[in-house]
C-alpha cells in the first residue's frame, strides 16, 4: 500500500518535473514548478526527513513560486514573448539525464559511508534537533556563509535598479482597494502568520523547524502586508532597513570572533552557553532571512510614476 | 471497527468532491465557472479529507490542527478566487 504510494509519487514528481522544463509557456512552466516543489516536499516528508520538506514547501515551492510569478508579471508588463522556445533541448535533456544516470551509478556502486554519530554529540550542542544541531554548531561555516550569500543576492537584485530610481521605494506599485477582499487578507493573515513563523524558529531547537523555515514563513507574512498595501515597500537607503538585513550575518559572525576571543575555535560554540548562543543567533538570522527574502521578491526599486 | 468505516466513507467522499473540482476545473468553459468548481467542490473534498483523518487523531490537539489546516486552506482559497476571478474580469479581453 504505501509502496503504490511511493510510487505513485515518484511518477509524478518526473511527471510533473518534465512538464515543467518541456512545456511551452513560462507561466506553465512556473505553476509546474510550484506543483513540482510541492510534490519533492511530500516525498521528503515519506523519507522522515520533515525539515527538509519544510524548506522545500516554503522556500522552494513558495517563496521561489512567488518569485518567478512576479518575474512573469514583469516580463508581461515589459510585453516580453514568453511563449517562446528558443532552440531545441535535447542537448541539455541528454547532459541532464546522463548526469542523472551516473550520479544514481554511484549511489549504487560507492560503499555506503559510515555517518558520524550526531547523537552522541548532540547533548554537547545545546539542542535537541540533529538538523540545527549541525547547520548552527557543526557546521556553522556553511550557515554563515549561506546567510551571506542571501545578502549578496539582494544586492545584486538592488544593483538592477536605475541610477534615477536608487532611492525610489523598493519593488513594483502593488494596488489592493481598501474594502477588498486582498486588503482584509492582508490584515487577517499576519497574526496566524507571525505566531507560525515565530514557533517555527522556537520549536527548531528541540524538532522540526528553524531560522529558514520560520524566516520564510515571516517573509510571506511581509510580502501579504506588502501587496496589500498595508505595509509601505521601504527604500533602500533606510538605516533600520540596512540593519535588519545584516543583523543576522553580524551576530553570527561576532558569536564566531568572540569564540576566538576566549581561547576557542573561530564558531564554536562551548557547550554552557551553546543553548541560548544558538537562539539568539537563529533569533537574528530569522529577522535577516525575512526581510532579504521578502525584499528579494519584490525587487529593485522603480519608478514610482512608470509611463512618464 | 467503526472509526476506520468512519475514515474510509469519509475520505472517499472527499476524493469524490476532488475529482469531481478537476473534472469541473478542466470541463468548464470560462475562468470563473472553473474557480467555482475548484473553491466549492475542492474545499468540501478537503474538509471531508480531514473529518475523515480526524477520526484517526491521538489527542485533541491533532483535530485542532487539522480543523485550523482546513480554515486556513478555505481562507486562501476564498481569497485566491476572488483575487483571480477580479484579474480576469479586468483583463478578459486580453488574451492569457
Amino acid at each position: 500500500m504505501t509502496l503504490a504510494l511511493d510510487l505513485a509519487l515518484c511518477a509524478l514528481i518526473l511527471g510533473v518535473a518534465l512538464a515543467a522544463v518541456a512545456g511551452a509557456g513560462v507561466f506553465r512552466a512556473v505553476i509546474f514548478f510550484i506543483t513540482y516543489g510541492l510534490f519533492v516536499a511530500i516525498g521528503w516528508a515519506r523519507l522522515g526527513a520533515y525539515d527538509v520538506a519544510l524548506a522545500e514547501a516554503a522556500i522552494g515551492a513558495g517563496l521561489t513560486g512567488v518569485l518567478l510569478l512576479a518575474a512573469h508579471g514583469r516580463l508581461r508588463r515589459m510585453q516580453a514573448d514568453t511563449t517562446e522556445r528558443r532552440s531545441p533541448t535535447l542537448s541539455a535533456a541528454l547532459a541532464g539525464g546522463a548526469i542523472a544516470l551516473a550520479l544514481g551509478w554511484a549511489w549504487f556502486a560507492l560503499p555506503a559511508p559510515q555517518p558520524p554519530d550526531v547523537a552522541q554529540a548532540l547533548p554537547q550542542t545545546g539542542v535537541g534537533n540533529p538538523v540545527t544541531a549541525v547547520l548552527l554548531n557543526f557546521r556553522a561555516w556553511d550557515t554563515l556563509l549561506e546567510s551571506i550569500v542571501l545578502l549578496a543576492a539582494l544586492l545584486g537584485v538592488w544593483m538592477l535598479a536605475r541610477d534615477a530610481d536608487w532611492n525610489a521605494p523598493l519593488g513594483p506599485r502593488y494596488h489592493a482597494r481598501p474594502d477588498g477582499v486582498l486588503a482584509y487578507f492582508g490584515r487577517f493573515l499576519p497574526p496566524i502568520g507571525l505566531s507560525f513563523g515565530v514557533y517555527l524558529v522556537w520549536a527548531g531547537a528541540e524538532s522540526v523547524g528553524g531560522a529558514f523555515q520560520g524566516g520564510t514563513v515571516l517573509a510571506g507574512v511581509v510580502l501579504v502586508a506588502m501587496m496589500a498595501q498595508l505595509l509601505r515597500p521601504p527604500r533602500v537607503s533606510q538605516a533600520m532597513l540596512r540593519a535588519a538585513l545584516v543583523l543576522g550575518p553580524g551576530v553570527f559572525l561576532l558569536s564566531g570572533l568572540a569564540a576566538v576571543g576566549l581561547g576557542r575555535e573561530f564558531l564554536s560554540l562551548s557547550p554552557a552557553i551553546a543553548k541560548s548562543a544558538i537562539l539568539i543567533i537563529e533569533a537574528a538570522l530569522t529577522i535577516s532571512i525575512a526581510v532579504t527574502l521578502a525584499l528579494l521578491v519584490i525587487g529593485p526599486a522603480e519608478d514610482p510614476e512608470p509611463g512618464r | 471497527m467503526i472509526f476506520d468505516l468512519a475514515t474510509y466513507v469519509l475520505t472517499a467522499l472527499g476524493l469524490v468532491f476532488f475529482t469531481a473540482g478537476t473534472v469541473g476545473l478542466i470541463r468548464f468553459p470560462d475562468t470563473f465557472s472553473r474557480l467555482h468548481a475548484l473553491t466549492k467542490a475542492d474545499n468540501l473534498g478537503l474538509g471531508f479529507i480531514a473529518l475523515g483523518v480526524a477520526f484517526q487523531v491521538e489527542s485533541l490537539a491533532q483535530i485542532a490542527t487539522l480543523a485550523l489546516i482546513w480554515a486556513l486552506a478555505l481562507l486562501a482559497a476564498g481569497t485566491v478566487a476572488q483575487l483571480v476571478a477580479r484579474a480576469a474580469l479586468t483583463t478578459s479581453q486580453e488574451d492569457e
